[in-house]
């Protein structure tokens, strides 16, 4: 097990990803931000931190995004062969109509998108679903999907896992597991 | 995290991580409940019959809505309706469902041991929904999750059962559910209704006053006077049950604090409870056949995996 993206380098890339994300969704009061439990709630919570820390040094009337959580547990396509207990799902608000930004920490097989559109889809009909991941993993995408922001591409195979952990200092960081 | 049995046979085979494992699930199911679209994917290949050799309103409703929000595929059996009353074994017709390729089975029946004596004797996963005299486990659980909801916690919880003990698999699984989560128990009723050696064989404290054990508690529980299930007078008339252990608007009023009131249902007005208390603001019922569908949706989520077929 070593450590592929260490706290520091990982905040710099959170700080980026919610540059990218402001620049990209001017009409924030349109737009939410939902991480997948549980890797992708903290990249989100990391990245609504972000904003609300730029909103707050440059005194502007942008708003930071509504922010929820989505479990996906009960979405699932092995459901079955693995009985797991379910995560907090946490989505306040409305998303009919809006630009949903969804957050996750790896994106891998893309098996998870797929639960996290088929859960997201019985709370409304969002205008827009985009996607944004900590990492991606390009090279064993399992279905048709791809992020639209993305903080490092890593080239792994497939048999590593790449883990988002939270030390004992509270820090975040992203961990290469190898066989 | 998974549950430790492969069948809901009674509480009394449930340990305390498991109680708690199906309580935070029931948590996330009642959020599904909310939804524009109640209902999630999870056992959409899976085929539940529910077997009902009993009469039931809110428990079969509740399972069957439990079973179409989980995207399960249902099939009905009333006894009265079907070839049981034709001599048919209880272990025929279900061997007979079975091959027709089901994978769970939810049961009640008249005969304590009965969904027991099935599991031993068939593969599909099997969820007693009340057995005779034994117990009902969704109903305590649910009511658990009511008092959870209501009150904060279980732990230390004064909770009251209140009239028939005697005939009740509720009071029996209640009992079993709130001991092993840490709640006081005292059961409340005339001594015709109360098992003589109920307070060394579960660990219960017994009251015959019910104006004392009203007092004394957090929660009242109060279950139906089960006349079907009394072959002997046991007392002489509803309406000296209703005065002597009936709970009025009057004798809740006499507390000086509020206690929270719960009825499995179906509520036998003007005995066990009065109108002006079944409906009153302190009276939980309906929620607790609301959380009774998530509760369920929990059970049969922890219990439909694979291997539990195998």
């Amino acid at each position: 097990m070593k450590t592929q993206i260490n706290n520091q380098a990982l905040l710099i890339i959170i700080d980026q990803l919610a540059d990218q994300l402001v620049a990209a969704y001017p009409d924030s009061s349109n737009t939410v931000l939902v991480g997948i439990q549980q890797g992708g709630v903290i990249v989100s919570n990391l990245i609504d931190k972000a904003i609300r820390n730029k909103i707050g040094n440059n005194k502007t009337s942008y708003l930071p995004f509504e922010h929820g959580q989505l479990d996906i547990t009960f979405y699932r396509d092995d459901v079955r062969n693995k009985i797991l207990a379910p995560d907090t799902m946490h989505l306040p608000f409305s998303i009919e109509g809006k630009t949903v930004i969804l957050v996750d920490d790896v994106l891998f097989t893309g098996r998870t998108i797929k639960a996290a559109l088929d859960a997201l889809f019985d709370y409304g009909r969002p205008d827009r679903v985009k996607l944004c991941v900590l990492a991606d993993r390009p090279e064993h995408r399992q279905f048709p999907i791809q992020a639209d922001h993305v903080g490092k591409a890593i080239h792994t195979q497939s048999s590593d896992k790449l883990k988002l952990s939270v030390n004992d200092q509270g820090q975040a960081e992203l961990l290469l597991i190898t066989e | 995290m998974q549950l430790s049995t492969k069948h809901l046979l009674g509480i009394k085979n449930l340990n305390s991580q498991d109680i708690s494992l199906i309580l935070s699930t029931a948590e996330q199911f009642k959020e599904v409940l909310q939804r524009p679209v109640k209902k999630v994917p999870s056992l959409r290949e899976v085929t539940i019959v529910n077997l009902f050799y009993e009469n039931s309103t809110r428990t079969r409703i509740s399972f069957e809505l439990a079973e179409k929000r989980l995207s399960a595929d249902t099939i009905n059996f009333a006894a009265s309706s079907s070839s049981a009353a034709k001599g048919e074994t209880l272990l025929d017709t279900v061997n007979n469902i079975l091959s027709m390729k089901v994978d769970m089975v939810v049961m009640r029946h008249s005969a304590s041991g009965a969904p027991h004596f099935l599991a031993e004797h068939i593969p599909a996963a099997i969820i007693n929904a009340g057995d005779g005299i034994n117990e009902h486990p969704t109903q305590a659980l649910l009511d658990a999750f009511s008092i959870q909801e209501k009150t904060g916690s279980l732990q230390g919880r004064k909770v009251a059962i209140i009239g028939d003990i005697m005939h009740s698999r509720v009071a029996q699984s209640n009992i079993y559910l709130l001991k092993k989560m840490g709640a006081e128990v005292v059961v409340c009723g005339p001594p015709t209704l109360i098992p003589k050696h109920i307070a060394t064989a579960l660990g219960v404290s017994v009251s015959y006053n019910i104006k004392e054990t009203l007092a004394w508690c957090d929660v009242a529980n109060v279950l139906r006077i089960q006349l079907e299930r009394q072959n002997q007078v046991l007392f002489s008339s509803l309406r000296e049950y209703n005065i002597a252990y009936g709970i009025s608007r009057q004798l809740l009023d006499s507390l000086h604090k509020e206690i929270v009131i719960m009825h499995p249902g179906p509520i036998n007005r003007g005995v066990e409870l009065n109108s002006d208390v079944a409906d009153s603001k302190q009276s939980i019922i309906l929620q607790q056949v609301e959380n009774g569908v998530a509760v369920r949706m929990a059970v049969l989520y922890l219990l439909s995996g694979r291997t539990a077929q195998a």
